[in-house]
């Protein structure tokens, strides 16, 4: 019953704080024209596509796959539309995969993207909690307390979040979509940045960005069609928790441990640091690489800051995260966890040039939204599942 | 394809303005009422999708808080489409098609009292050509209508008879919120609102919420004696911009209703989403549904709108009939978008 998926296609913008060069279809039509033509494939090819986005407010426009629609040739097709906060990037292309896995279409074209610019993300991404005065201090506000706590709990040296940083920015300047590129990016220089929400400093932050990812998915018939190596689906999970409860870990918390768990499982995998080779996880805030290397297995709880101090999540280290750069070097907010997957899906294709690792063969994608209680995972392989 | 069923419906009444509870506190009973009806235990539900729109409440991830209506706790498999609950259904019938899940629970809220609803939506128009123009939903569903009349030669007799049946069957639907007993003549004495149409021929404004609960095959059978099948279904959009495409047809619909079988076998009820009254008899052609098939005996959308709902609630009323045994073979359409721009149908069969 559950049919064989693939990526065939991967298309990106230039991300950067204000593309003020093109309108939304503009924006949208540069990931997308990218992703067709990595596949090989053109508008009557595709069956069904499949809009993901952060909240309509960034942009201001209500429902944009309405508007979309013309732009991505939607007119006789099946078009949905996917929100789960930051995760959507990721739950939009696994939305896509089932469509092509229930046998129901053969290529279904993902498409993301956020125009922050367009908006005020910082206060578009401020939850006002119940019976709580709203603070206004975005996700940074709401994220420094948990990674204080992460501190805490693990006693992970201060300059943890550091080299995270370090190490990203340093892969960003690699990739050539990134929005943030620093040529003299230093250690010293992320140290002396100001302190926006400690521990966060400014270049621990992402950016907010203008962009999108677009990604043509197909099935194991549609996919011989396309002339590039094909980054097999192996599993995709997806998990959500409530906001806040008494007994919630928000530092760590469940709904990631327990996707995780499931998406090995699918995948047949036991021991995901050493089976997967490397792993495009969702990191707006440096301090969240360790964090979420324990909350995905790849280390043991309290011990993830270790993996960043002995340069093992390192381009050249024995399990790379984030080579492209991460969010950390583009964050288009819509597009982020697409783009994560499509990370992946391209160092498995042996396409991602100046940060490709050395025989990836089995990656994964991972982003997470909300309060840390929305997650969405995929392991893509070079060989078919 | 794997049998996949609606098994359990819940929904509240729609009222004007719902400003006791809030989206959560509107949900909760709905999400339980559906949940216990189907016999499932929550925890047994594989996978929850929601369908719901920020700019009703106003606010930014309304659906993250609407998850306290389900209790997200162990963590759930959960989904969300800025859309109409309708495709959240369809979502969660592609989730059970993959074998990832033998049930799925469907819910969808709205409040649509929170701003000007008209004027809201506008916001879902070209923003850089059009929506800065300002044209609110009435006005352009008037320019659909009078594409329609001239093109298919009915009038506005024609649409308010539409608008009378409507809300005389809503009076036995306690969920509704405009019921009640005109005459044409009545009707048609008031004043344009937007020529040509009147204020009944516009729906109410509605504050409301519904779920479903589908199940796949013998789990489906469990839950219910008389599962309401999903035979068919399928949705299509159309062009945004208003010079590409027909308003007076709906092509869209035609296709999505030709995919999911409708002209396979008789029809024997339709609920269609129509907030305007030309839209029904623009939907009905296009389905080519018959004189004699009953269409919205609930009241349809021209007696109880909330956005993001309504849709939803077509499926919700012709799986009902279905379940109850009223109907073996019913139809239920959801639209999105100005002037019925994007149409999905499922066709729901009883007795298998």
């Amino acid at each position: 019953m559950s049919q064989r998926c693939a990526v065939v296609g991967i298309g990106q913008t230039k991300h950067d704080t204000m593309r003020v060069d093109v309108s939304l279809n503009g924006l949208v039509r540069e990931a997308v024209d990218r992703a067709m033509k990595d596949a090989d494939v053109s508008w009557k090819d595709i069956d069904a596509i499949v809009v993901g986005k952060a909240p309509d407010m960034f942009e201001g426009t209500m429902m944009p796959e309405l508007y979309l629609a013309d732009a991505l040739a939607a007119g006789g097709k099946p078009v949905l539309r996917v929100h789960t906060a930051g995760s959507v990037g990721g739950s939009t292309g696994i939305v896509a995969a089932s469509l092509i896995k229930a046998g129901v279409h053969e290529r279904v074209l993902v498409v993301t993207y956020e125009k922050q610019s367009e908006g005020n993300a910082m206060w578009a991404l401020t939850v006002r909690m119940p019976f709580q005065q709203a603070i206004v201090a975005g996700a940074g506000g709401y994220f420094a307390p948990l990674i204080r706590a992460y501190i805490a709990r693990s006693g992970a040296p201060a300059d943890t979040g550091i080299r995270v940083a370090l190490k990203d920015r340093q892969n960003g300047l690699k990739n050539p979509h990134s929005h943030l590129a620093f040529p003299d990016i230093s250690y010293e220089m992320i140290a002396d940045s100001p302190m926006l929400w400690d521990p966060i400093r400014y270049l621990e932050t992402c950016p907010s960005s203008d962009g999108a990812c677009a990604v043509v998915l197909a099935s194991e018939t549609a996919a011989r069609r396309s002339p590039g190596p094909a980054a097999w689906i192996h599993a995709t999970a997806m998990r959500s928790e409530p906001t806040m409860f008494a007994g919630r870990d928000d530092v760590n918390p469940r709904a990631g441990r327990d996707c995780a768990a499931e998406l090995y499982r699918h995948a047949g995998i036991t021991d995901p640091r050493r089976e997967l080779d490397c792993a495009e996880v969702y990191v707006p805030f440096s301090w969240y690489e360790p964090m979420w290397m324990e909350n995905l297995g790849f280390a043991p709880e309290g011990q993830g800051w270790r993996m960043t101090q002995d340069g093992v999540t390192a381009l050249d280290g024995d399990f790379p995260v984030n080579a492209s750069g991460g969010v950390l070097s583009s964050n288009p907010i819509g597009a982020s966890g697409l783009i994560r997957f499509a990370e992946a899906a391209l160092q498995v294709r042996g396409k991602a040039g100046a940060y490709q690792v050395d025989g990836a063969r089995k990656a994964m994608g991972h982003a997470y939204g909300g309060g840390s209680q929305f997650f969405a995972m995929w392991i893509v392989g070079n060989e078919k599942p | 394809m794997r049998q996949v069923a609606v098994v359990s419906f819940a929904q509240s009444p729609s009222v004007r303005r719902e400003t006791d509870l809030n989206e959560v506190e509107m949900l909760m009973p709905v999400v339980h009422e559906a949940v216990a009806r189907s016999g499932l235990a929550m925890r047994e539900i594989g996978f929850t999708v929601s369908g719901s729109s920020d700019y009703l409440a106003g606010g930014p991830f309304s659906f993250v808080s609407a998850l306290d209506a389900v209790g997200a706790w162990p963590p759930i498999v959960e989904s969300h489409v800025e859309m109409d609950g309708a495709f959240a259904l369809y979502e969660a019938w592609v989730k059970l098609q993959t074998g990832e899940a033998d049930s799925a629970l469907v819910y969808a809220f709205g409040k649509s009292s929170l701003g000007d609803v008209a004027e809201v939506v506008t916001l879902q128009l070209d923003p850089y050509y059009v929506a800065p123009l300002w044209p609110d939903a009435v006005s352009l569903a008037a320019l659909q209508a009078r594409a329609f009349l001239e093109a298919s030669g009915k009038s506005e007799r024609d649409l308010a008879a539409v608008a009378v049946r409507s809300r005389r069957d809503a009076r036995k639907n306690p969920m509704a919120q405009l019921a009640g007993e005109w005459s044409v003549e009545d009707v048609l004495k008031d004043p344009y609102l937007v020529a040509p149409l009147r204020r009944h021929d516009c729906p109410p404004i509605s504050d409301g919420a519904a779920a479903i609960v589908l199940a796949a095959d013998d789990v489906a059978r469990r839950a219910c004696r008389r599962p309401a099948w999903i035979s068919g279904i399928d949705h299509r959009m159309e062009p945004h911009a208003l010079g590409l495409r027909d308003l007076a047809r709906s092509r869209s619909t035609a296709e999505a209703g030709e995919r999911a079988g409708v002209g396979r076998a008789a029809v024997d009820v339709a609920e269609l989403h129509a907030p305007f009254t030309h839209q029904e008899l623009i939907l009905r052609d296009a389905l080519r549904l018959d004189d004699r098939v009953p269409v919205n005996p609930s009241g349809g959308a021209l007696a109880a709108n909330p956005l993001m709902v309504a849709g939803l609630i077509r499926i919700g009323e012709a799986a009902r009939r279905v379940m109850e045994g009223d109907a073996t073979r019913a139809v239920a359409h959801a639209t999105s978008g100005p002037c019925l721009q994007q149409n999905l149908v499922c066709v729901l069969e009883g007795g298998r």
